[in-house]
């Protein structure tokens, strides 16, 4: 989902530069708050792991692939704020190294990966696993994940149906559609992988704080 | 904490992602993702320029000079796996360094 260059136009990419910047700012601030020495290497095992997986397209319906986006994933295991600094570093590696997402479009994909990825999926598992307190955050963290990708498709659909590149009516069902399947595959990815860490090291998941 | 537990799972984590990234990531599905489907389908692919921003060094994951594609994007993947994670450790530091250096004030 990562949008290239050339795809919004300028007052949309501007925009989103801007409220991502300031995103990351908030993020930092509250990130620092809760420094501790002991998460830092996780902060960068997590990190290297969703770029690693990132790059693992799995075939969907209809000529198409889909990949890990990891932004629920890192928000359950590092916070929200890290979890959005998380994802914001790993887009900006992808861009300036390997030309995945444009450069001009970095806000945009931050917006839509970090901010509605990470921390609107990490809101939504909140909620979830409230309703639904006394089962195991497994179903709730699958829900976290297929939504927001497919929440991330919509706030790219109407980025570009804002840009002008194409009309909404037409992008927002064809990316909502099509992110529908692509996130079955988060949701598995991100349930699955939470249950592996809980099992291994379960104080690295912070579900558990979340429940408290 | 028990702190050799911690090592193994960090060093565990590290491992898993150099792996995908090194032996698995060249036989990813080359298919579109979904905004390129889209955007191939919807007729505006041609609009995503890469050309405007081309100092990215490795594009679409391939390391220059090594003729080997497979081993082109896994060392891409390799590579690019430890560079978020330095990057990452770095930052974690960094935001630590801060909250001390704004402490002392």
């Amino acid at each position: 989902m990562h949008i290239p260059d050339g795809f919004l136009d300028v007052k949309t990419w501007g925009t989103l530069a801007v409220v991502s910047a300031g995103a990351i700012g908030l993020a930092a601030k509250a990130a620092a708050k809760d420094a501790e020495e002991g998460n830092i290497p996780t902060m960068g095992v997590v990190a290297a792991f969703i770029f690693a997986a990132q790059m693992l397209n799995f075939p969907i319906a209809g000529g198409t692939s889909g990949h890990f986006l990891g932004g629920v994933f890192a928000a359950l295991l590092l916070g929200p704020a890290r979890g959005l600094l998380t994802m914001g570093l790993i887009l900006i590696v992808q861009a300036l190294l390997f030309a995945d997402g444009g450069v001009t479009a970095l806000g945009a994909n931050i917006f839509n990966m970090g901010v509605i990825g990470a921390v609107g999926g990490y809101l939504l598992f909140r909620a979830l696993w409230r309703l639904f307190p006394d089962r195991s955050p497994w179903l709730p963290a699958f829900i976290a994940g297929w939504a927001s990708v497919v929440l991330a498709a919509a706030a790219c659909a109407l980025e570009l149906g804002f840009s002008g590149t194409v009309p909404l009516g037409v992008v927002l069902p064809a990316m909502v559609g099509i992110h529908a399947l692509i996130g079955l595959g988060e949701g598995a990815i991100t349930a699955g992988a939470l249950a592996l860490v809980a099992r291994v090291r379960p104080e690295v998941v912070r579900v558990v704080e979340v429940r408290g | 904490m028990n702190l050799s537990r911690n090592a193994a799972f960090l060093l565990g984590g590290i491992a898993v992602a150099v792996l995908l990234a090194l032996f698995l990531s060249p036989f990813a599905s080359p298919l579109p993702d979904g905004l390129e489907r889209v955007a191939e389908i919807h007729g505006f692919l041609a609009r995503g320029e890469t050309g405007a921003f081309t100092y990215a060094p490795f594009p679409d994951y391939a390391l220059s000079g090594v003729k080997s594609p497979v081993w082109a994007t896994g060392l891409a993947g390799l590579l690019g796996t430890l560079v978020v994670f330095v990057l990452a450790v770095l930052l974690g530091a960094g935001l630590r360094r801060f909250v001390k250096g704004a402490g002392r004030r």
